[in-house]
């Protein structure tokens, strides 16, 4: 990417204007996956397994297909076979194999069968008249039990060539990297810490549940609307498991209530197309709360082994961990990203880490922003920690003094372009919460986070109408206010107002293929293709000057919105704004627009460094957050309230994850709090105000400088907070969440 | 589904005396139309009390006793002028019940009925005393709050029996209560041990007292244990102790996803010293 381009001075971002969707949201204009019928359309249910692991001996429908309200009923006969191949191929029979179970139910919740019905409540009713024989097996929920040489056996032959031999076929990945010698280098430390790590599996808690309407013809024509973070994953996806081209699929993202990674994968919407198909009318399904948290993707569950050793001085001599991730019933646990990025913030000699995928008899686990590196960098930090006071050490000097720096060699393998860790450091250092003094019962906590950010397949067009305004399609799902960041960058090279410009997320049918908003990459991607996609249009507009003007189009150059001479000899021509040349366009050559796709591949990395300060009652062990402050590197804020608004959102996220929630199974492997009274999400008065600093180290891969912002705020929380309630409690906790059972347990164990 | 909607407690009992299968009472339904939607309970016959007259009222008698409704709200009881003054523990105890718009619909009695150990009004009324006016088949009777649940989601109430009215003492000269509860979260959360106490003092002596714990056995308990190592005391170190001792004592909990038996346990103790220092100062006056 050329990055001649960069401007040092800009007009629009950076400012704070309000977002393009806020009105439709607060006044209830807006749409989102629920809020759409059809003519003649049906309800959708899903009927679910009560076991963890059953197979699936005999289904008998006639009873609900006789039923007059019902329309249809489907189960796994009803969708294309597609061949099972372990690894990245065959992703989508396990997709298909998630949103329909074959020969097994593998998890409480899995989806077994489905009606279409002339409302909900038949639909629902209709459920109860499908009857299915279970032969219950054995199961399995827990990681470390789930790599037991006695283990029931998820799947034969799921794993993949990476996992070693000898291992637990519920073992499917393997990943191992690192550099230098551990061994040698935990010889020359003065002191080695070795310990053990656990954290539960967390679901991403996005406030709207999965919902979709679809339309499927026997022609092989259908149309999609559902609530998705990328829609053409879910054309792509849908058309292979209904056996249809991907093209005569039109998919449509609704607005989304949340989704963290949770919906950059498709559940009910394969389901409602069989249906629709079959009934031959729309099929609206909409989630409830318990099927999202049984059947959804929550992330994954953790046990971790970390030693790191250490000088004196608090020099980190070698680091080494070993992270076992459960990702339930399919392989996807994101083992190698947790022990890529567990030791990605250090400048190490010698590190070794090993990451595991493993399967168990829980829903497949979705992404969960920046998917598997809190957990690492949860036990990671705490041992950091923990060396620290050992030694007597300030922890951010020690953080400071091993900080990965532009050409460190990262833990994972490459070598870093220019990044702003350091920078995160010193400021967290600087900042009056680090010296504001603690009262009784409080504690204090720091920790660094990695990740590594993504570009990822991106198209953008830009139209400008005839009055000057502009209209931008982009087509990644606006999960955190891109419609805002992508009209002050277009405003910024185009030089009309913010409010001039109509930002659309465009659906299938009208845009080349993007990407799942994920990754932390819209801003990056899609703000990238929005500047280019900008100055194509530009391009064109500054040769309508040239023609007007009769002069080469070298000789005009784009300043503030007009189309002016590049020189006093260019010409003595008078600054022709872009409504100007837009009001004639249809006489000049006809409309303008820009257009951009690539898949830019100069996501910069991005790391930050919380400071928390957690009270602990002793009595009851309970944990209260009094003071947050977020640091982290957003390379160019382009909208700065809601880059603070991923930071703030980041560390409420890992508050819940570190105190209170969790996936509980009960002894018969079902999910024993599928609502949210019990699976403990912060409420607001949970949370004090979280405190932001933006540090801006610019992305030299992006025209603006920006660094995606959106995961790297989850990953340090579990391990600052648990550094800030050990600190409080006065003893380590190494198990999350910490929930005030356990802390309390805790307390009574240290005497 | 059958639904009715009786004028008169006698017409609701007999509605209900002769239904067949499940029958359930709607008061808020904020319990019976969660259970309903969620395929938890699903009513054959559905007897809406909220047109009867007077289930909205909210009394004080001349002696100073209180007569509720059995439709009043936890938004009624917050915001009356008088009764949050008297016993401040009982409407705490309601008010911490689930959210603003629950609160404008959920009653104490539909909280009691729904025989939930973990119900946070349910100790605070126990220990306050309270009564309840039982209309059934065989005309009324008054039972005493805590006769009511006898395991969790179970009562005392026969077929065609329904609870009519809500009634608690007159609070009298230096009297005071609390009620607390623990939950991992700071509201919108069900209790993981809930404790009420309600005494009244002498000078600085403590001359009678009731406690009661919540979620910590299959139903509410009124411990006498409790009352005893307070009344006599002025509430020392020693008091205090003994009073977390018996209420831990008393405690006959199960592990399950909201608390283990050892936290429940420990925690009633710690908030049973807590709730009575809140209904000490109170009794004496002072703000708490």
């Amino acid at each position: 990417m050329a990055l001649d381009d960069r401007k040092s001075h800009f007009t629009f971002v950076g400012t704070r204007p309000n977002r393009p969707d806020g009105l439709d949201k607060v006044t209830g204009r807006a749409r989102f996956g629920a809020d759409v019928t059809a003519p003649g359309m049906l309800f959708g249910a899903i009927l679910r397994s009560p076991h963890a692991h059953a197979r699936i001996v005999r289904i008998d429908t006639s009873k609900a297909e006789a039923h007059r309200d019902v329309k249809a009923v489907v189960t796994r006969a009803d969708f294309a076979d597609v061949p099972f191949k372990p690894g990245l191929e065959g992703e989508f029979w396990n997709v298909l194999e998630n949103v329909m179970a074959g020969e097994k139910a593998l998890y409480d919740g899995h989806a077994v069968a489905a009606v279409a019905a002339s409302s909900a409540l038949a639909a629902r009713d209709a459920l109860k008249l499908i009857e299915v024989e279970y032969e219950v097996l054995p199961h399995v929920t827990d990681v470390d039990k789930a790599m037991a040489p006695d283990a029931p056996v998820i799947r034969e032959g799921a794993a993949d060539y990476s996992v070693p031999e000898g291992m637990h076929p519920n073992v499917v990945r393997y990943h191992e990297s690192g550099h230098g010698d551990v061994e040698a280098g935990f010889a020359e430390a003065d002191l080695v810490i070795e310990d053990h790590f656990v954290t539960e599996a967390t679901h991403q808690g996005y406030i709207e549940p999965h919902a979709c309407l679809a339309s499927l013809g026997a022609d092989g024509k259908g149309e999609l609307w559902c609530c998705t973070q990328g829609h053409w994953i879910v054309q792509k996806t849908c058309a292979a498991l209904l056996g249809i081209e991907t093209a005569q699929l039109r998919v449509t993202a609704s607005e989304i209530g949340g989704g963290f990674g949770g919906k950059t994968t498709v559940f009910i919407e394969p389901v409602a197309l069989a249906l629709s198909r079959k009934a031959n009318r729309p099929v609206k399904i909409v989630m409830s709360r318990s099927e999202v948290l049984r059947a959804t993707g929550p992330t994954a569950s953790a046990s971790m082994d970390v030693k790191i050793g250490m000088k004196k001085d608090g020099t980190i001599t070698a680091a080494q961990g070993v992270f076992r991730l459960q990702g339930g019933a399919f392989p996807g646990a994101p083992g190698d990203m947790t022990a890529m990025c567990a030791f990605a913030p250090y400048n190490l000699t010698n590190v070794r880490q090993v990451g595991y995928d493993v399967m168990s008899n829980r829903p497949k686990q979705a992404a969960y922003r920046a998917p598997g590196a809190p957990m690492g960098a949860f036990a990671v930090e705490s041992v950091i920690d923990e060396l620290c006071k050992i030694l007597g050490l300030d922890p951010i000097e020690v953080r400071l003094k091993n900080a990965a720096r532009e050409g460190t060699k990262a833990s994972y393998g490459p070598t870093y372009d220019r990044i702003g860790l350091v920078e995160t450091l010193e400021a967290a250092k600087d900042h009056p919460h680090y010296s504001a003094p603690l009262k009784p019962g409080q504690g204090r906590g720091i920790a660094c986070g990695f990740w590594f950010n993504h570009g990822g397949e991106t198209s953008v067009s830009l139209a400008l109408s005839e009055d000057g305004s502009a209209q931008l399609m982009v087509g990644t799902p606006d999960i955190g206010g891109s419609r805002a960041s992508m009209a002050l960058m277009a405003a910024e090279v185009l030089g009309i107002p913010y409010e001039n410009i109509r930002v659309t997320i465009a659906d299938t049918a009208t845009l080349g293929y993007n990407d799942v908003s994920h990754g932390s990459r819209v801003t990056y991607a899609s703000g990238l293709a929005t500047i280019k996609a900008a100055q194509h249009a530009v391009e064109k507009l500054c040769e309508r000057a040239a023609a007007k003007w009769g002069i080469p189009v070298d000789a005009v150059k784009w300043e503030n919105g007009c189309a002016v001479p590049s020189g006093p000899n260019a010409g003595d021509f008078d600054p022709l704004p872009l409504a100007e040349i837009t009001a004639d366009m249809g006489r000049t050559g006809g409309p303008i627009s820009g257009h951009f796709e690539a898949t830019p591949e100069g996501a910069g990395v991005s790391f930050g460094t919380h400071i928390v300060d957690a009270e602990v009652d002793p009595e009851t062990g309970k944990t209260s957050i009094t003071r947050y402050t977020v640091i982290q590197d957003a390379g160019k804020a382009i909208h700065p309230a809601y880059v603070e608004g991923q930071f703030q959102g980041g560390a409420a996220q890992g508050i819940g994850w570190a105190l209170n929630e969790e996936y509980i199974y009960g002894e018969d492997g079902r999910l024993q709090n599928p609502v949210f009274l019990d699976y403990r999400i912060p409420v607001a008065s949970d949370l004090p105000m979280i405190d932001t600093v933006i540090v801006e180290v610019p992305n030299p891969g992006h025209p603006f400088g920006v660094r995606g912002v959106g995961e790297t705020g989850i990953v340090p929380p579990l391990a600052a907070i648990a550094n800030a309630v050990s600190n409080a409690a006065g003893v380590r906790m190494r198990q999350l969440p910490m929930s005030p059972p356990r802390i309390l347990a805790a307390l009574k164990g240290n005497g | 589904m059958q639904y009715h909607r009786p004028a008169s407690f006698a017409e609701a009992s007999d509605l209900a005396a002769h239904a067949t299968g499940i029958t359930r009472f709607l008061a808020g339904g904020t319990d019976v139309l969660v259970q309903l939607r969620s395929e938890i309970v699903t009513p054959d016959t559905l007897i809406d009390i909220k047109a009867i007259d007077g289930v909205r009222d909210i009394t004080r008698h001349a002696d100073g006793s209180w007569t509720l409704g059995v439709a009043v709200t936890g938004a009624e009881m917050s915001e009356h002028p008088q009764l949050g003054r008297e016993w401040p523990g009982v409407v705490e105890a309601m008010d911490l019940i689930g959210s603003t718009q629950i609160q404008g619909r959920a009653t104490p009695v539909g909280n009691l009925c729904n025989g939930s150990p973990a119900a946070d009004s349910v100790p605070a009324m126990v220990a306050a005393g309270a009564s309840v006016t039982v209309t059934g088949p065989a005309g009324d009777r008054v039972v005493a709050v805590e006769d009511i649940p006898t395991g969790p989601g179970k009562t005392s109430l026969a077929q065609g029996e329904l609870i009519s009215a809500l009634h608690i003492p007159a609070r009298g000269a230096n009297g005071g209560d609390a009620y607390l509860r623990f939950i991992p979260r700071t509201e919108m959360d069900i209790a993981v041990v809930g404790v009420g106490v309600s005494l009244r003092v002498d000078g600085d002596t403590i001359t009678e007292a009731r406690v009661s714990l919540g979620a910590v056995a299959p139903t509410v308990l009124l411990v006498e244990e409790c009352a005893r190592a307070l009344i006599g005391t002025t509430l020392d170190d020693t008091a205090l102790a003994a009073l977390a001792a018996a209420a831990s004592a008393a405690c006959k909990p199960i592990d399950d996803k909201r608390g283990t038996i050892e936290f429940r346990t420990e925690v009633a103790g710690v908030l049973a010293k807590r709730a009575a220092k809140i209904a000490y100062a109170r009794a004496k006056g002072e703000t708490a």
